[in-house]
């Protein structure tokens, strides 16, 4: 009993974080059709750059909202300076996101090292609150807060905001917005400012449960992938869905299924691939 | 959190070691260490180590063994079989090496074995496979280190005996390395009376390991095995949902290894594991061991340094016995095996007829020392060889460990 209740807790704390993870990738992926495979990259490097704030005596908070903020500049520098250039090209783009992410990982080995590194828990937060017979980390719930306070805030932006407007328009149909005379170029660094921040945003939230290390971004982006093609790619909704889905398939089909947890976590994408390719609340095909 | 070492002054200090033996490339005389390391990608933590380790070795020798001047070219393997195949017969045919320090991972390892053998170099490698000194050896292959198994025999028979644990789960990486160091620790635990009630195996790269967690209830203690970056995430979640508080936890030597304690937090206070080396051992070499690569990088150092540091001491033993000469290789391997050391930073050890050490496994527990953390050695098991007390061909006709072996008594 009290092994289920833990796991249907932590099944939605999971994928709050995983929201968190998910949600830039979901907006750069239905505005610009191009898996961003550097994400995981955001999130790993959000986390260094989190760790060095916090290195340097700021606060658990400032240090989150400064690596967001870094990650941001740098995610619209990618974009500018690299992406850009190959307009049009979605299959260059991809690999070049695929390199780069490469090249992240290296860069972080050199900065700041190999070893893991763990980061506290904010203060006020490390306790543990009962929920029925069961204990759970405040932490941990703590971020379900922040995911649903983050993903009312991006909703409000994408439905009720001119600028939402504008990005909603671009995921529908790119060449017609442009025709109407939005700027689509410019959308395009801004979601990847946007979505690379909320992700290094998520690094840091994740250090105190996940730690920081070398090869966090690959054990990332899977799960973002898995998300956002069950939720259907450009869709907030899709991807707070599909990380509580995937939370949820993450924890049981551990525990029911443990030889096959893999198949449990990539089955319902093969599946959703195969009969509604464009995710459950989607508005076009990947 | 504080990060003292970074790549910057490891940098400034690699270059600084370089500097004795450099002299010694153009010297047609020199004896030619290969290194396989690890120096990119996930496990590139343990490969800086073990660079760092064999550095100071020679560093500490000034770049001469049994009187010959030393070349070492090391080679990054990228940790993965293929590259750890080029690279090692880069190091062979290229380099003409006379000695293979590493490779790093079983999975090398395995990928370079048969290599070996018909190259006949002797390779001095940390990789715990136990079959590659068990079922399957390889006569070129020697460790000093440990057999996957080797530290957690003792530990089950520590936490039987005298930490008196009846009932224990076990929970490490879905891997062999995993699969070995738990059927280590069950088969002597279960021996001296205790009982494994679960064995719990998270995939490789698990996020979050609460899904396992919590399936822990009714026991004494939680024995793991987990190894890299892995061992920080669990104690981190371990003690996040209040299991510290009702069961101790054990572990292997990648688990507690010192390298990690810098960036433990108080999450692992209290573990007790098993390893083969630890900083905390007071001998002539190992102090001095400890102070140079506190000096030079800032590091205390793990198995992964110790490891390197402890084959150049047996390269330097066996090029005492043949004077120096390394062209027969027959006479080599067998001066390599027949190295018996007493001051070493693990202690007296020697090796028995499959390569394999046979010395000191410490039980330690993870303490706060002077601000610091620290492993305290609280008991040492001497002489432990890799058949544990188990007579070797009873051994042998076992199955190696593996996910379902021992199983689990109903």
């Amino acid at each position: 009993m009290n092994q289920w209740l833990l796991l249907g807790v932590n099944s939605i704390t999971l994928g709050g974080l995983l929201f968190l993870l998910s949600a830039g990738f979901s907006l750069i992926f239905g505005l610009m059709r191009i898996p961003n495979l550097t994400h995981g990259s955001f999130f790993m490097l959000g986390a260094y750059i989190g760790v060095s704030f916090l290195g340097l005596g700021l606060g658990f908070w400032a240090a989150a909202l400064l690596a967001a903020a870094a990650m941001a500049v740098i995610g619209g520098g990618i974009e500018r300076l690299l992406l850009r250039r190959l307009a049009g090209q979605e299959l260059a783009q991809v690999l070049v996101t695929l390199g780069l992410s490469f090249m992240i990982a290296d860069l972080c080995l050199m900065i700041w090292g190999g070893d893991p590194i763990s980061l506290d828990t904010p203060a006020g937060l490390s306790g543990a609150v009962p929920i029925a017979s069961i204990v759970f980390p405040a932490y941990r719930l703590a971020i379900v807060v922040i995911a649903v306070v983050i993903a009312v805030a991006l909703w409000l932006m994408l439905e009720r905001t001119r600028l939402g407007a504008m990005i909603r328009a671009g995921v529908d149909d790119a060449p017609m917005a442009r025709v109407v005379g939005i700027r689509v170029s410019r959308l395009f660094t801004l979601i990847f400012c946007l979505g690379a921040g909320i992700a290094g945003f998520a690094g840091v939230m994740g250090g105190p449960i996940l730690s920081v290390y070398p090869g966090l971004d690959a054990d990332m982006l899977p799960l973002a992938l898995i998300i956002v093609i069950l939720g259907g790619t450009g869709s907030l909704l899709g991807a707070l869905l599909g990380s509580i889905v995937v939370g949820f398939l993450y924890n049981f089909g551990q525990v029911l299924f443990p030889e096959i947890a893999y198949i449990i976590l990539f089955l319902p994408m093969l599946l959703i691939l195969l009969f509604r390719p464009q995710g459950l609340f989607g508005r076009h095909a990947p | 959190m504080a990060r003292k070492f970074g790549r910057r002054s490891f940098l400034a200090g690699t270059a600084a070691a370089a500097m004795p033996w450099a002299p010694a490339v153009a010297g047609a005389q020199g004896v030619r260490l290969g290194l396989l390391t690890v120096k990119t990608g996930p496990l590139a933590q343990g490969g800086l180590q073990m660079e760092q380790g064999l550095s100071v070795f020679l560093k500490q020798k000034g770049s001469m063994l049994a009187g010959r001047p030393v070349e070492l070219i090391v080679a990054d393997t990228g940790g993965n079989p293929a590259g750890a195949k080029t690279k090692a017969q880069e190091l062979v045919e290229r380099d003409k090496v006379d000695f293979i320090v590493g490779p790093l991972a079983a999975f090398e390892l395995l990928a370079i074995s048969a290599y070996i053998e018909q190259a006949q170099v002797p390779l001095l490698s940390l990789a715990a496979a136990d079959d590659m000194t068990q079922r399957k050896p390889n006569s070129y292959f020697v460790r000093a280190s440990a057999t996957s198994s080797q530290c957690d025999h003792p530990l089950g028979d520590y936490a039987a005996k005298e930490m008196n644990l009846k009932r224990v789960a076990t929970i490490s990486e879905d891997f062999a390395f995993g699969y070995e160091q738990a059927g280590g620790f069950q088969r002597v635990f279960e021996g001296e009376g205790g009982r494994i009630v679960k064995k719990l195996w998270p995939p490789l790269n698990t996020a979050d390991f609460t899904p396992f967690l919590a399936q822990i209830a009714d026991v004494d203690g939680v024995w793991n095995g987990f190894a890299g970056a892995n061992p920080i995430k669990f104690n981190q979640q371990y003690a996040g949902l209040g299991l510290k508080a009702k069961y101790p936890v054990l572990g292997g030597w990648t688990a507690y290894d010192d390298a990690l304690l810098k960036s433990f937090g108080d999450d692992a206070m209290g573990a007790i594991s098993a390893a083969w080396y630890s900083s905390d051992l007071d001998t002539a070499s190992n102090r001095r061991f400890v102070a140079d690569m506190v000096k030079q990088y800032g590091n205390v150092p793990g198995g992964y340094a110790a490891g390197t540091f402890i084959n150049g001491m047996c390269i330097e033993a066996a090029l005492e016995k043949t004077g120096g000469k390394t062209d027969d290789r027959a006479t080599l391997i067998a001066a390599l095996r027949g190295v018996s050391l007493t001051d070493t930073p693990r202690g007296t050890f020697h090796f028995d007829r499959f390569g394999n050490v046979v010395g000191n496994v410490f039980i330690r527990r993870l303490e706060r020392k002077d601000g610091r953390l620290v492993n305290t050695i609280v008991k040492t098991y001497p002489n432990v060889s890799q058949f544990w007390t188990f007579d070797e061909k009873k051994y042998l006709a076992q199955p190696v460990y593996s996910r379902d072996y021992p199983p689990l008594r109903s």
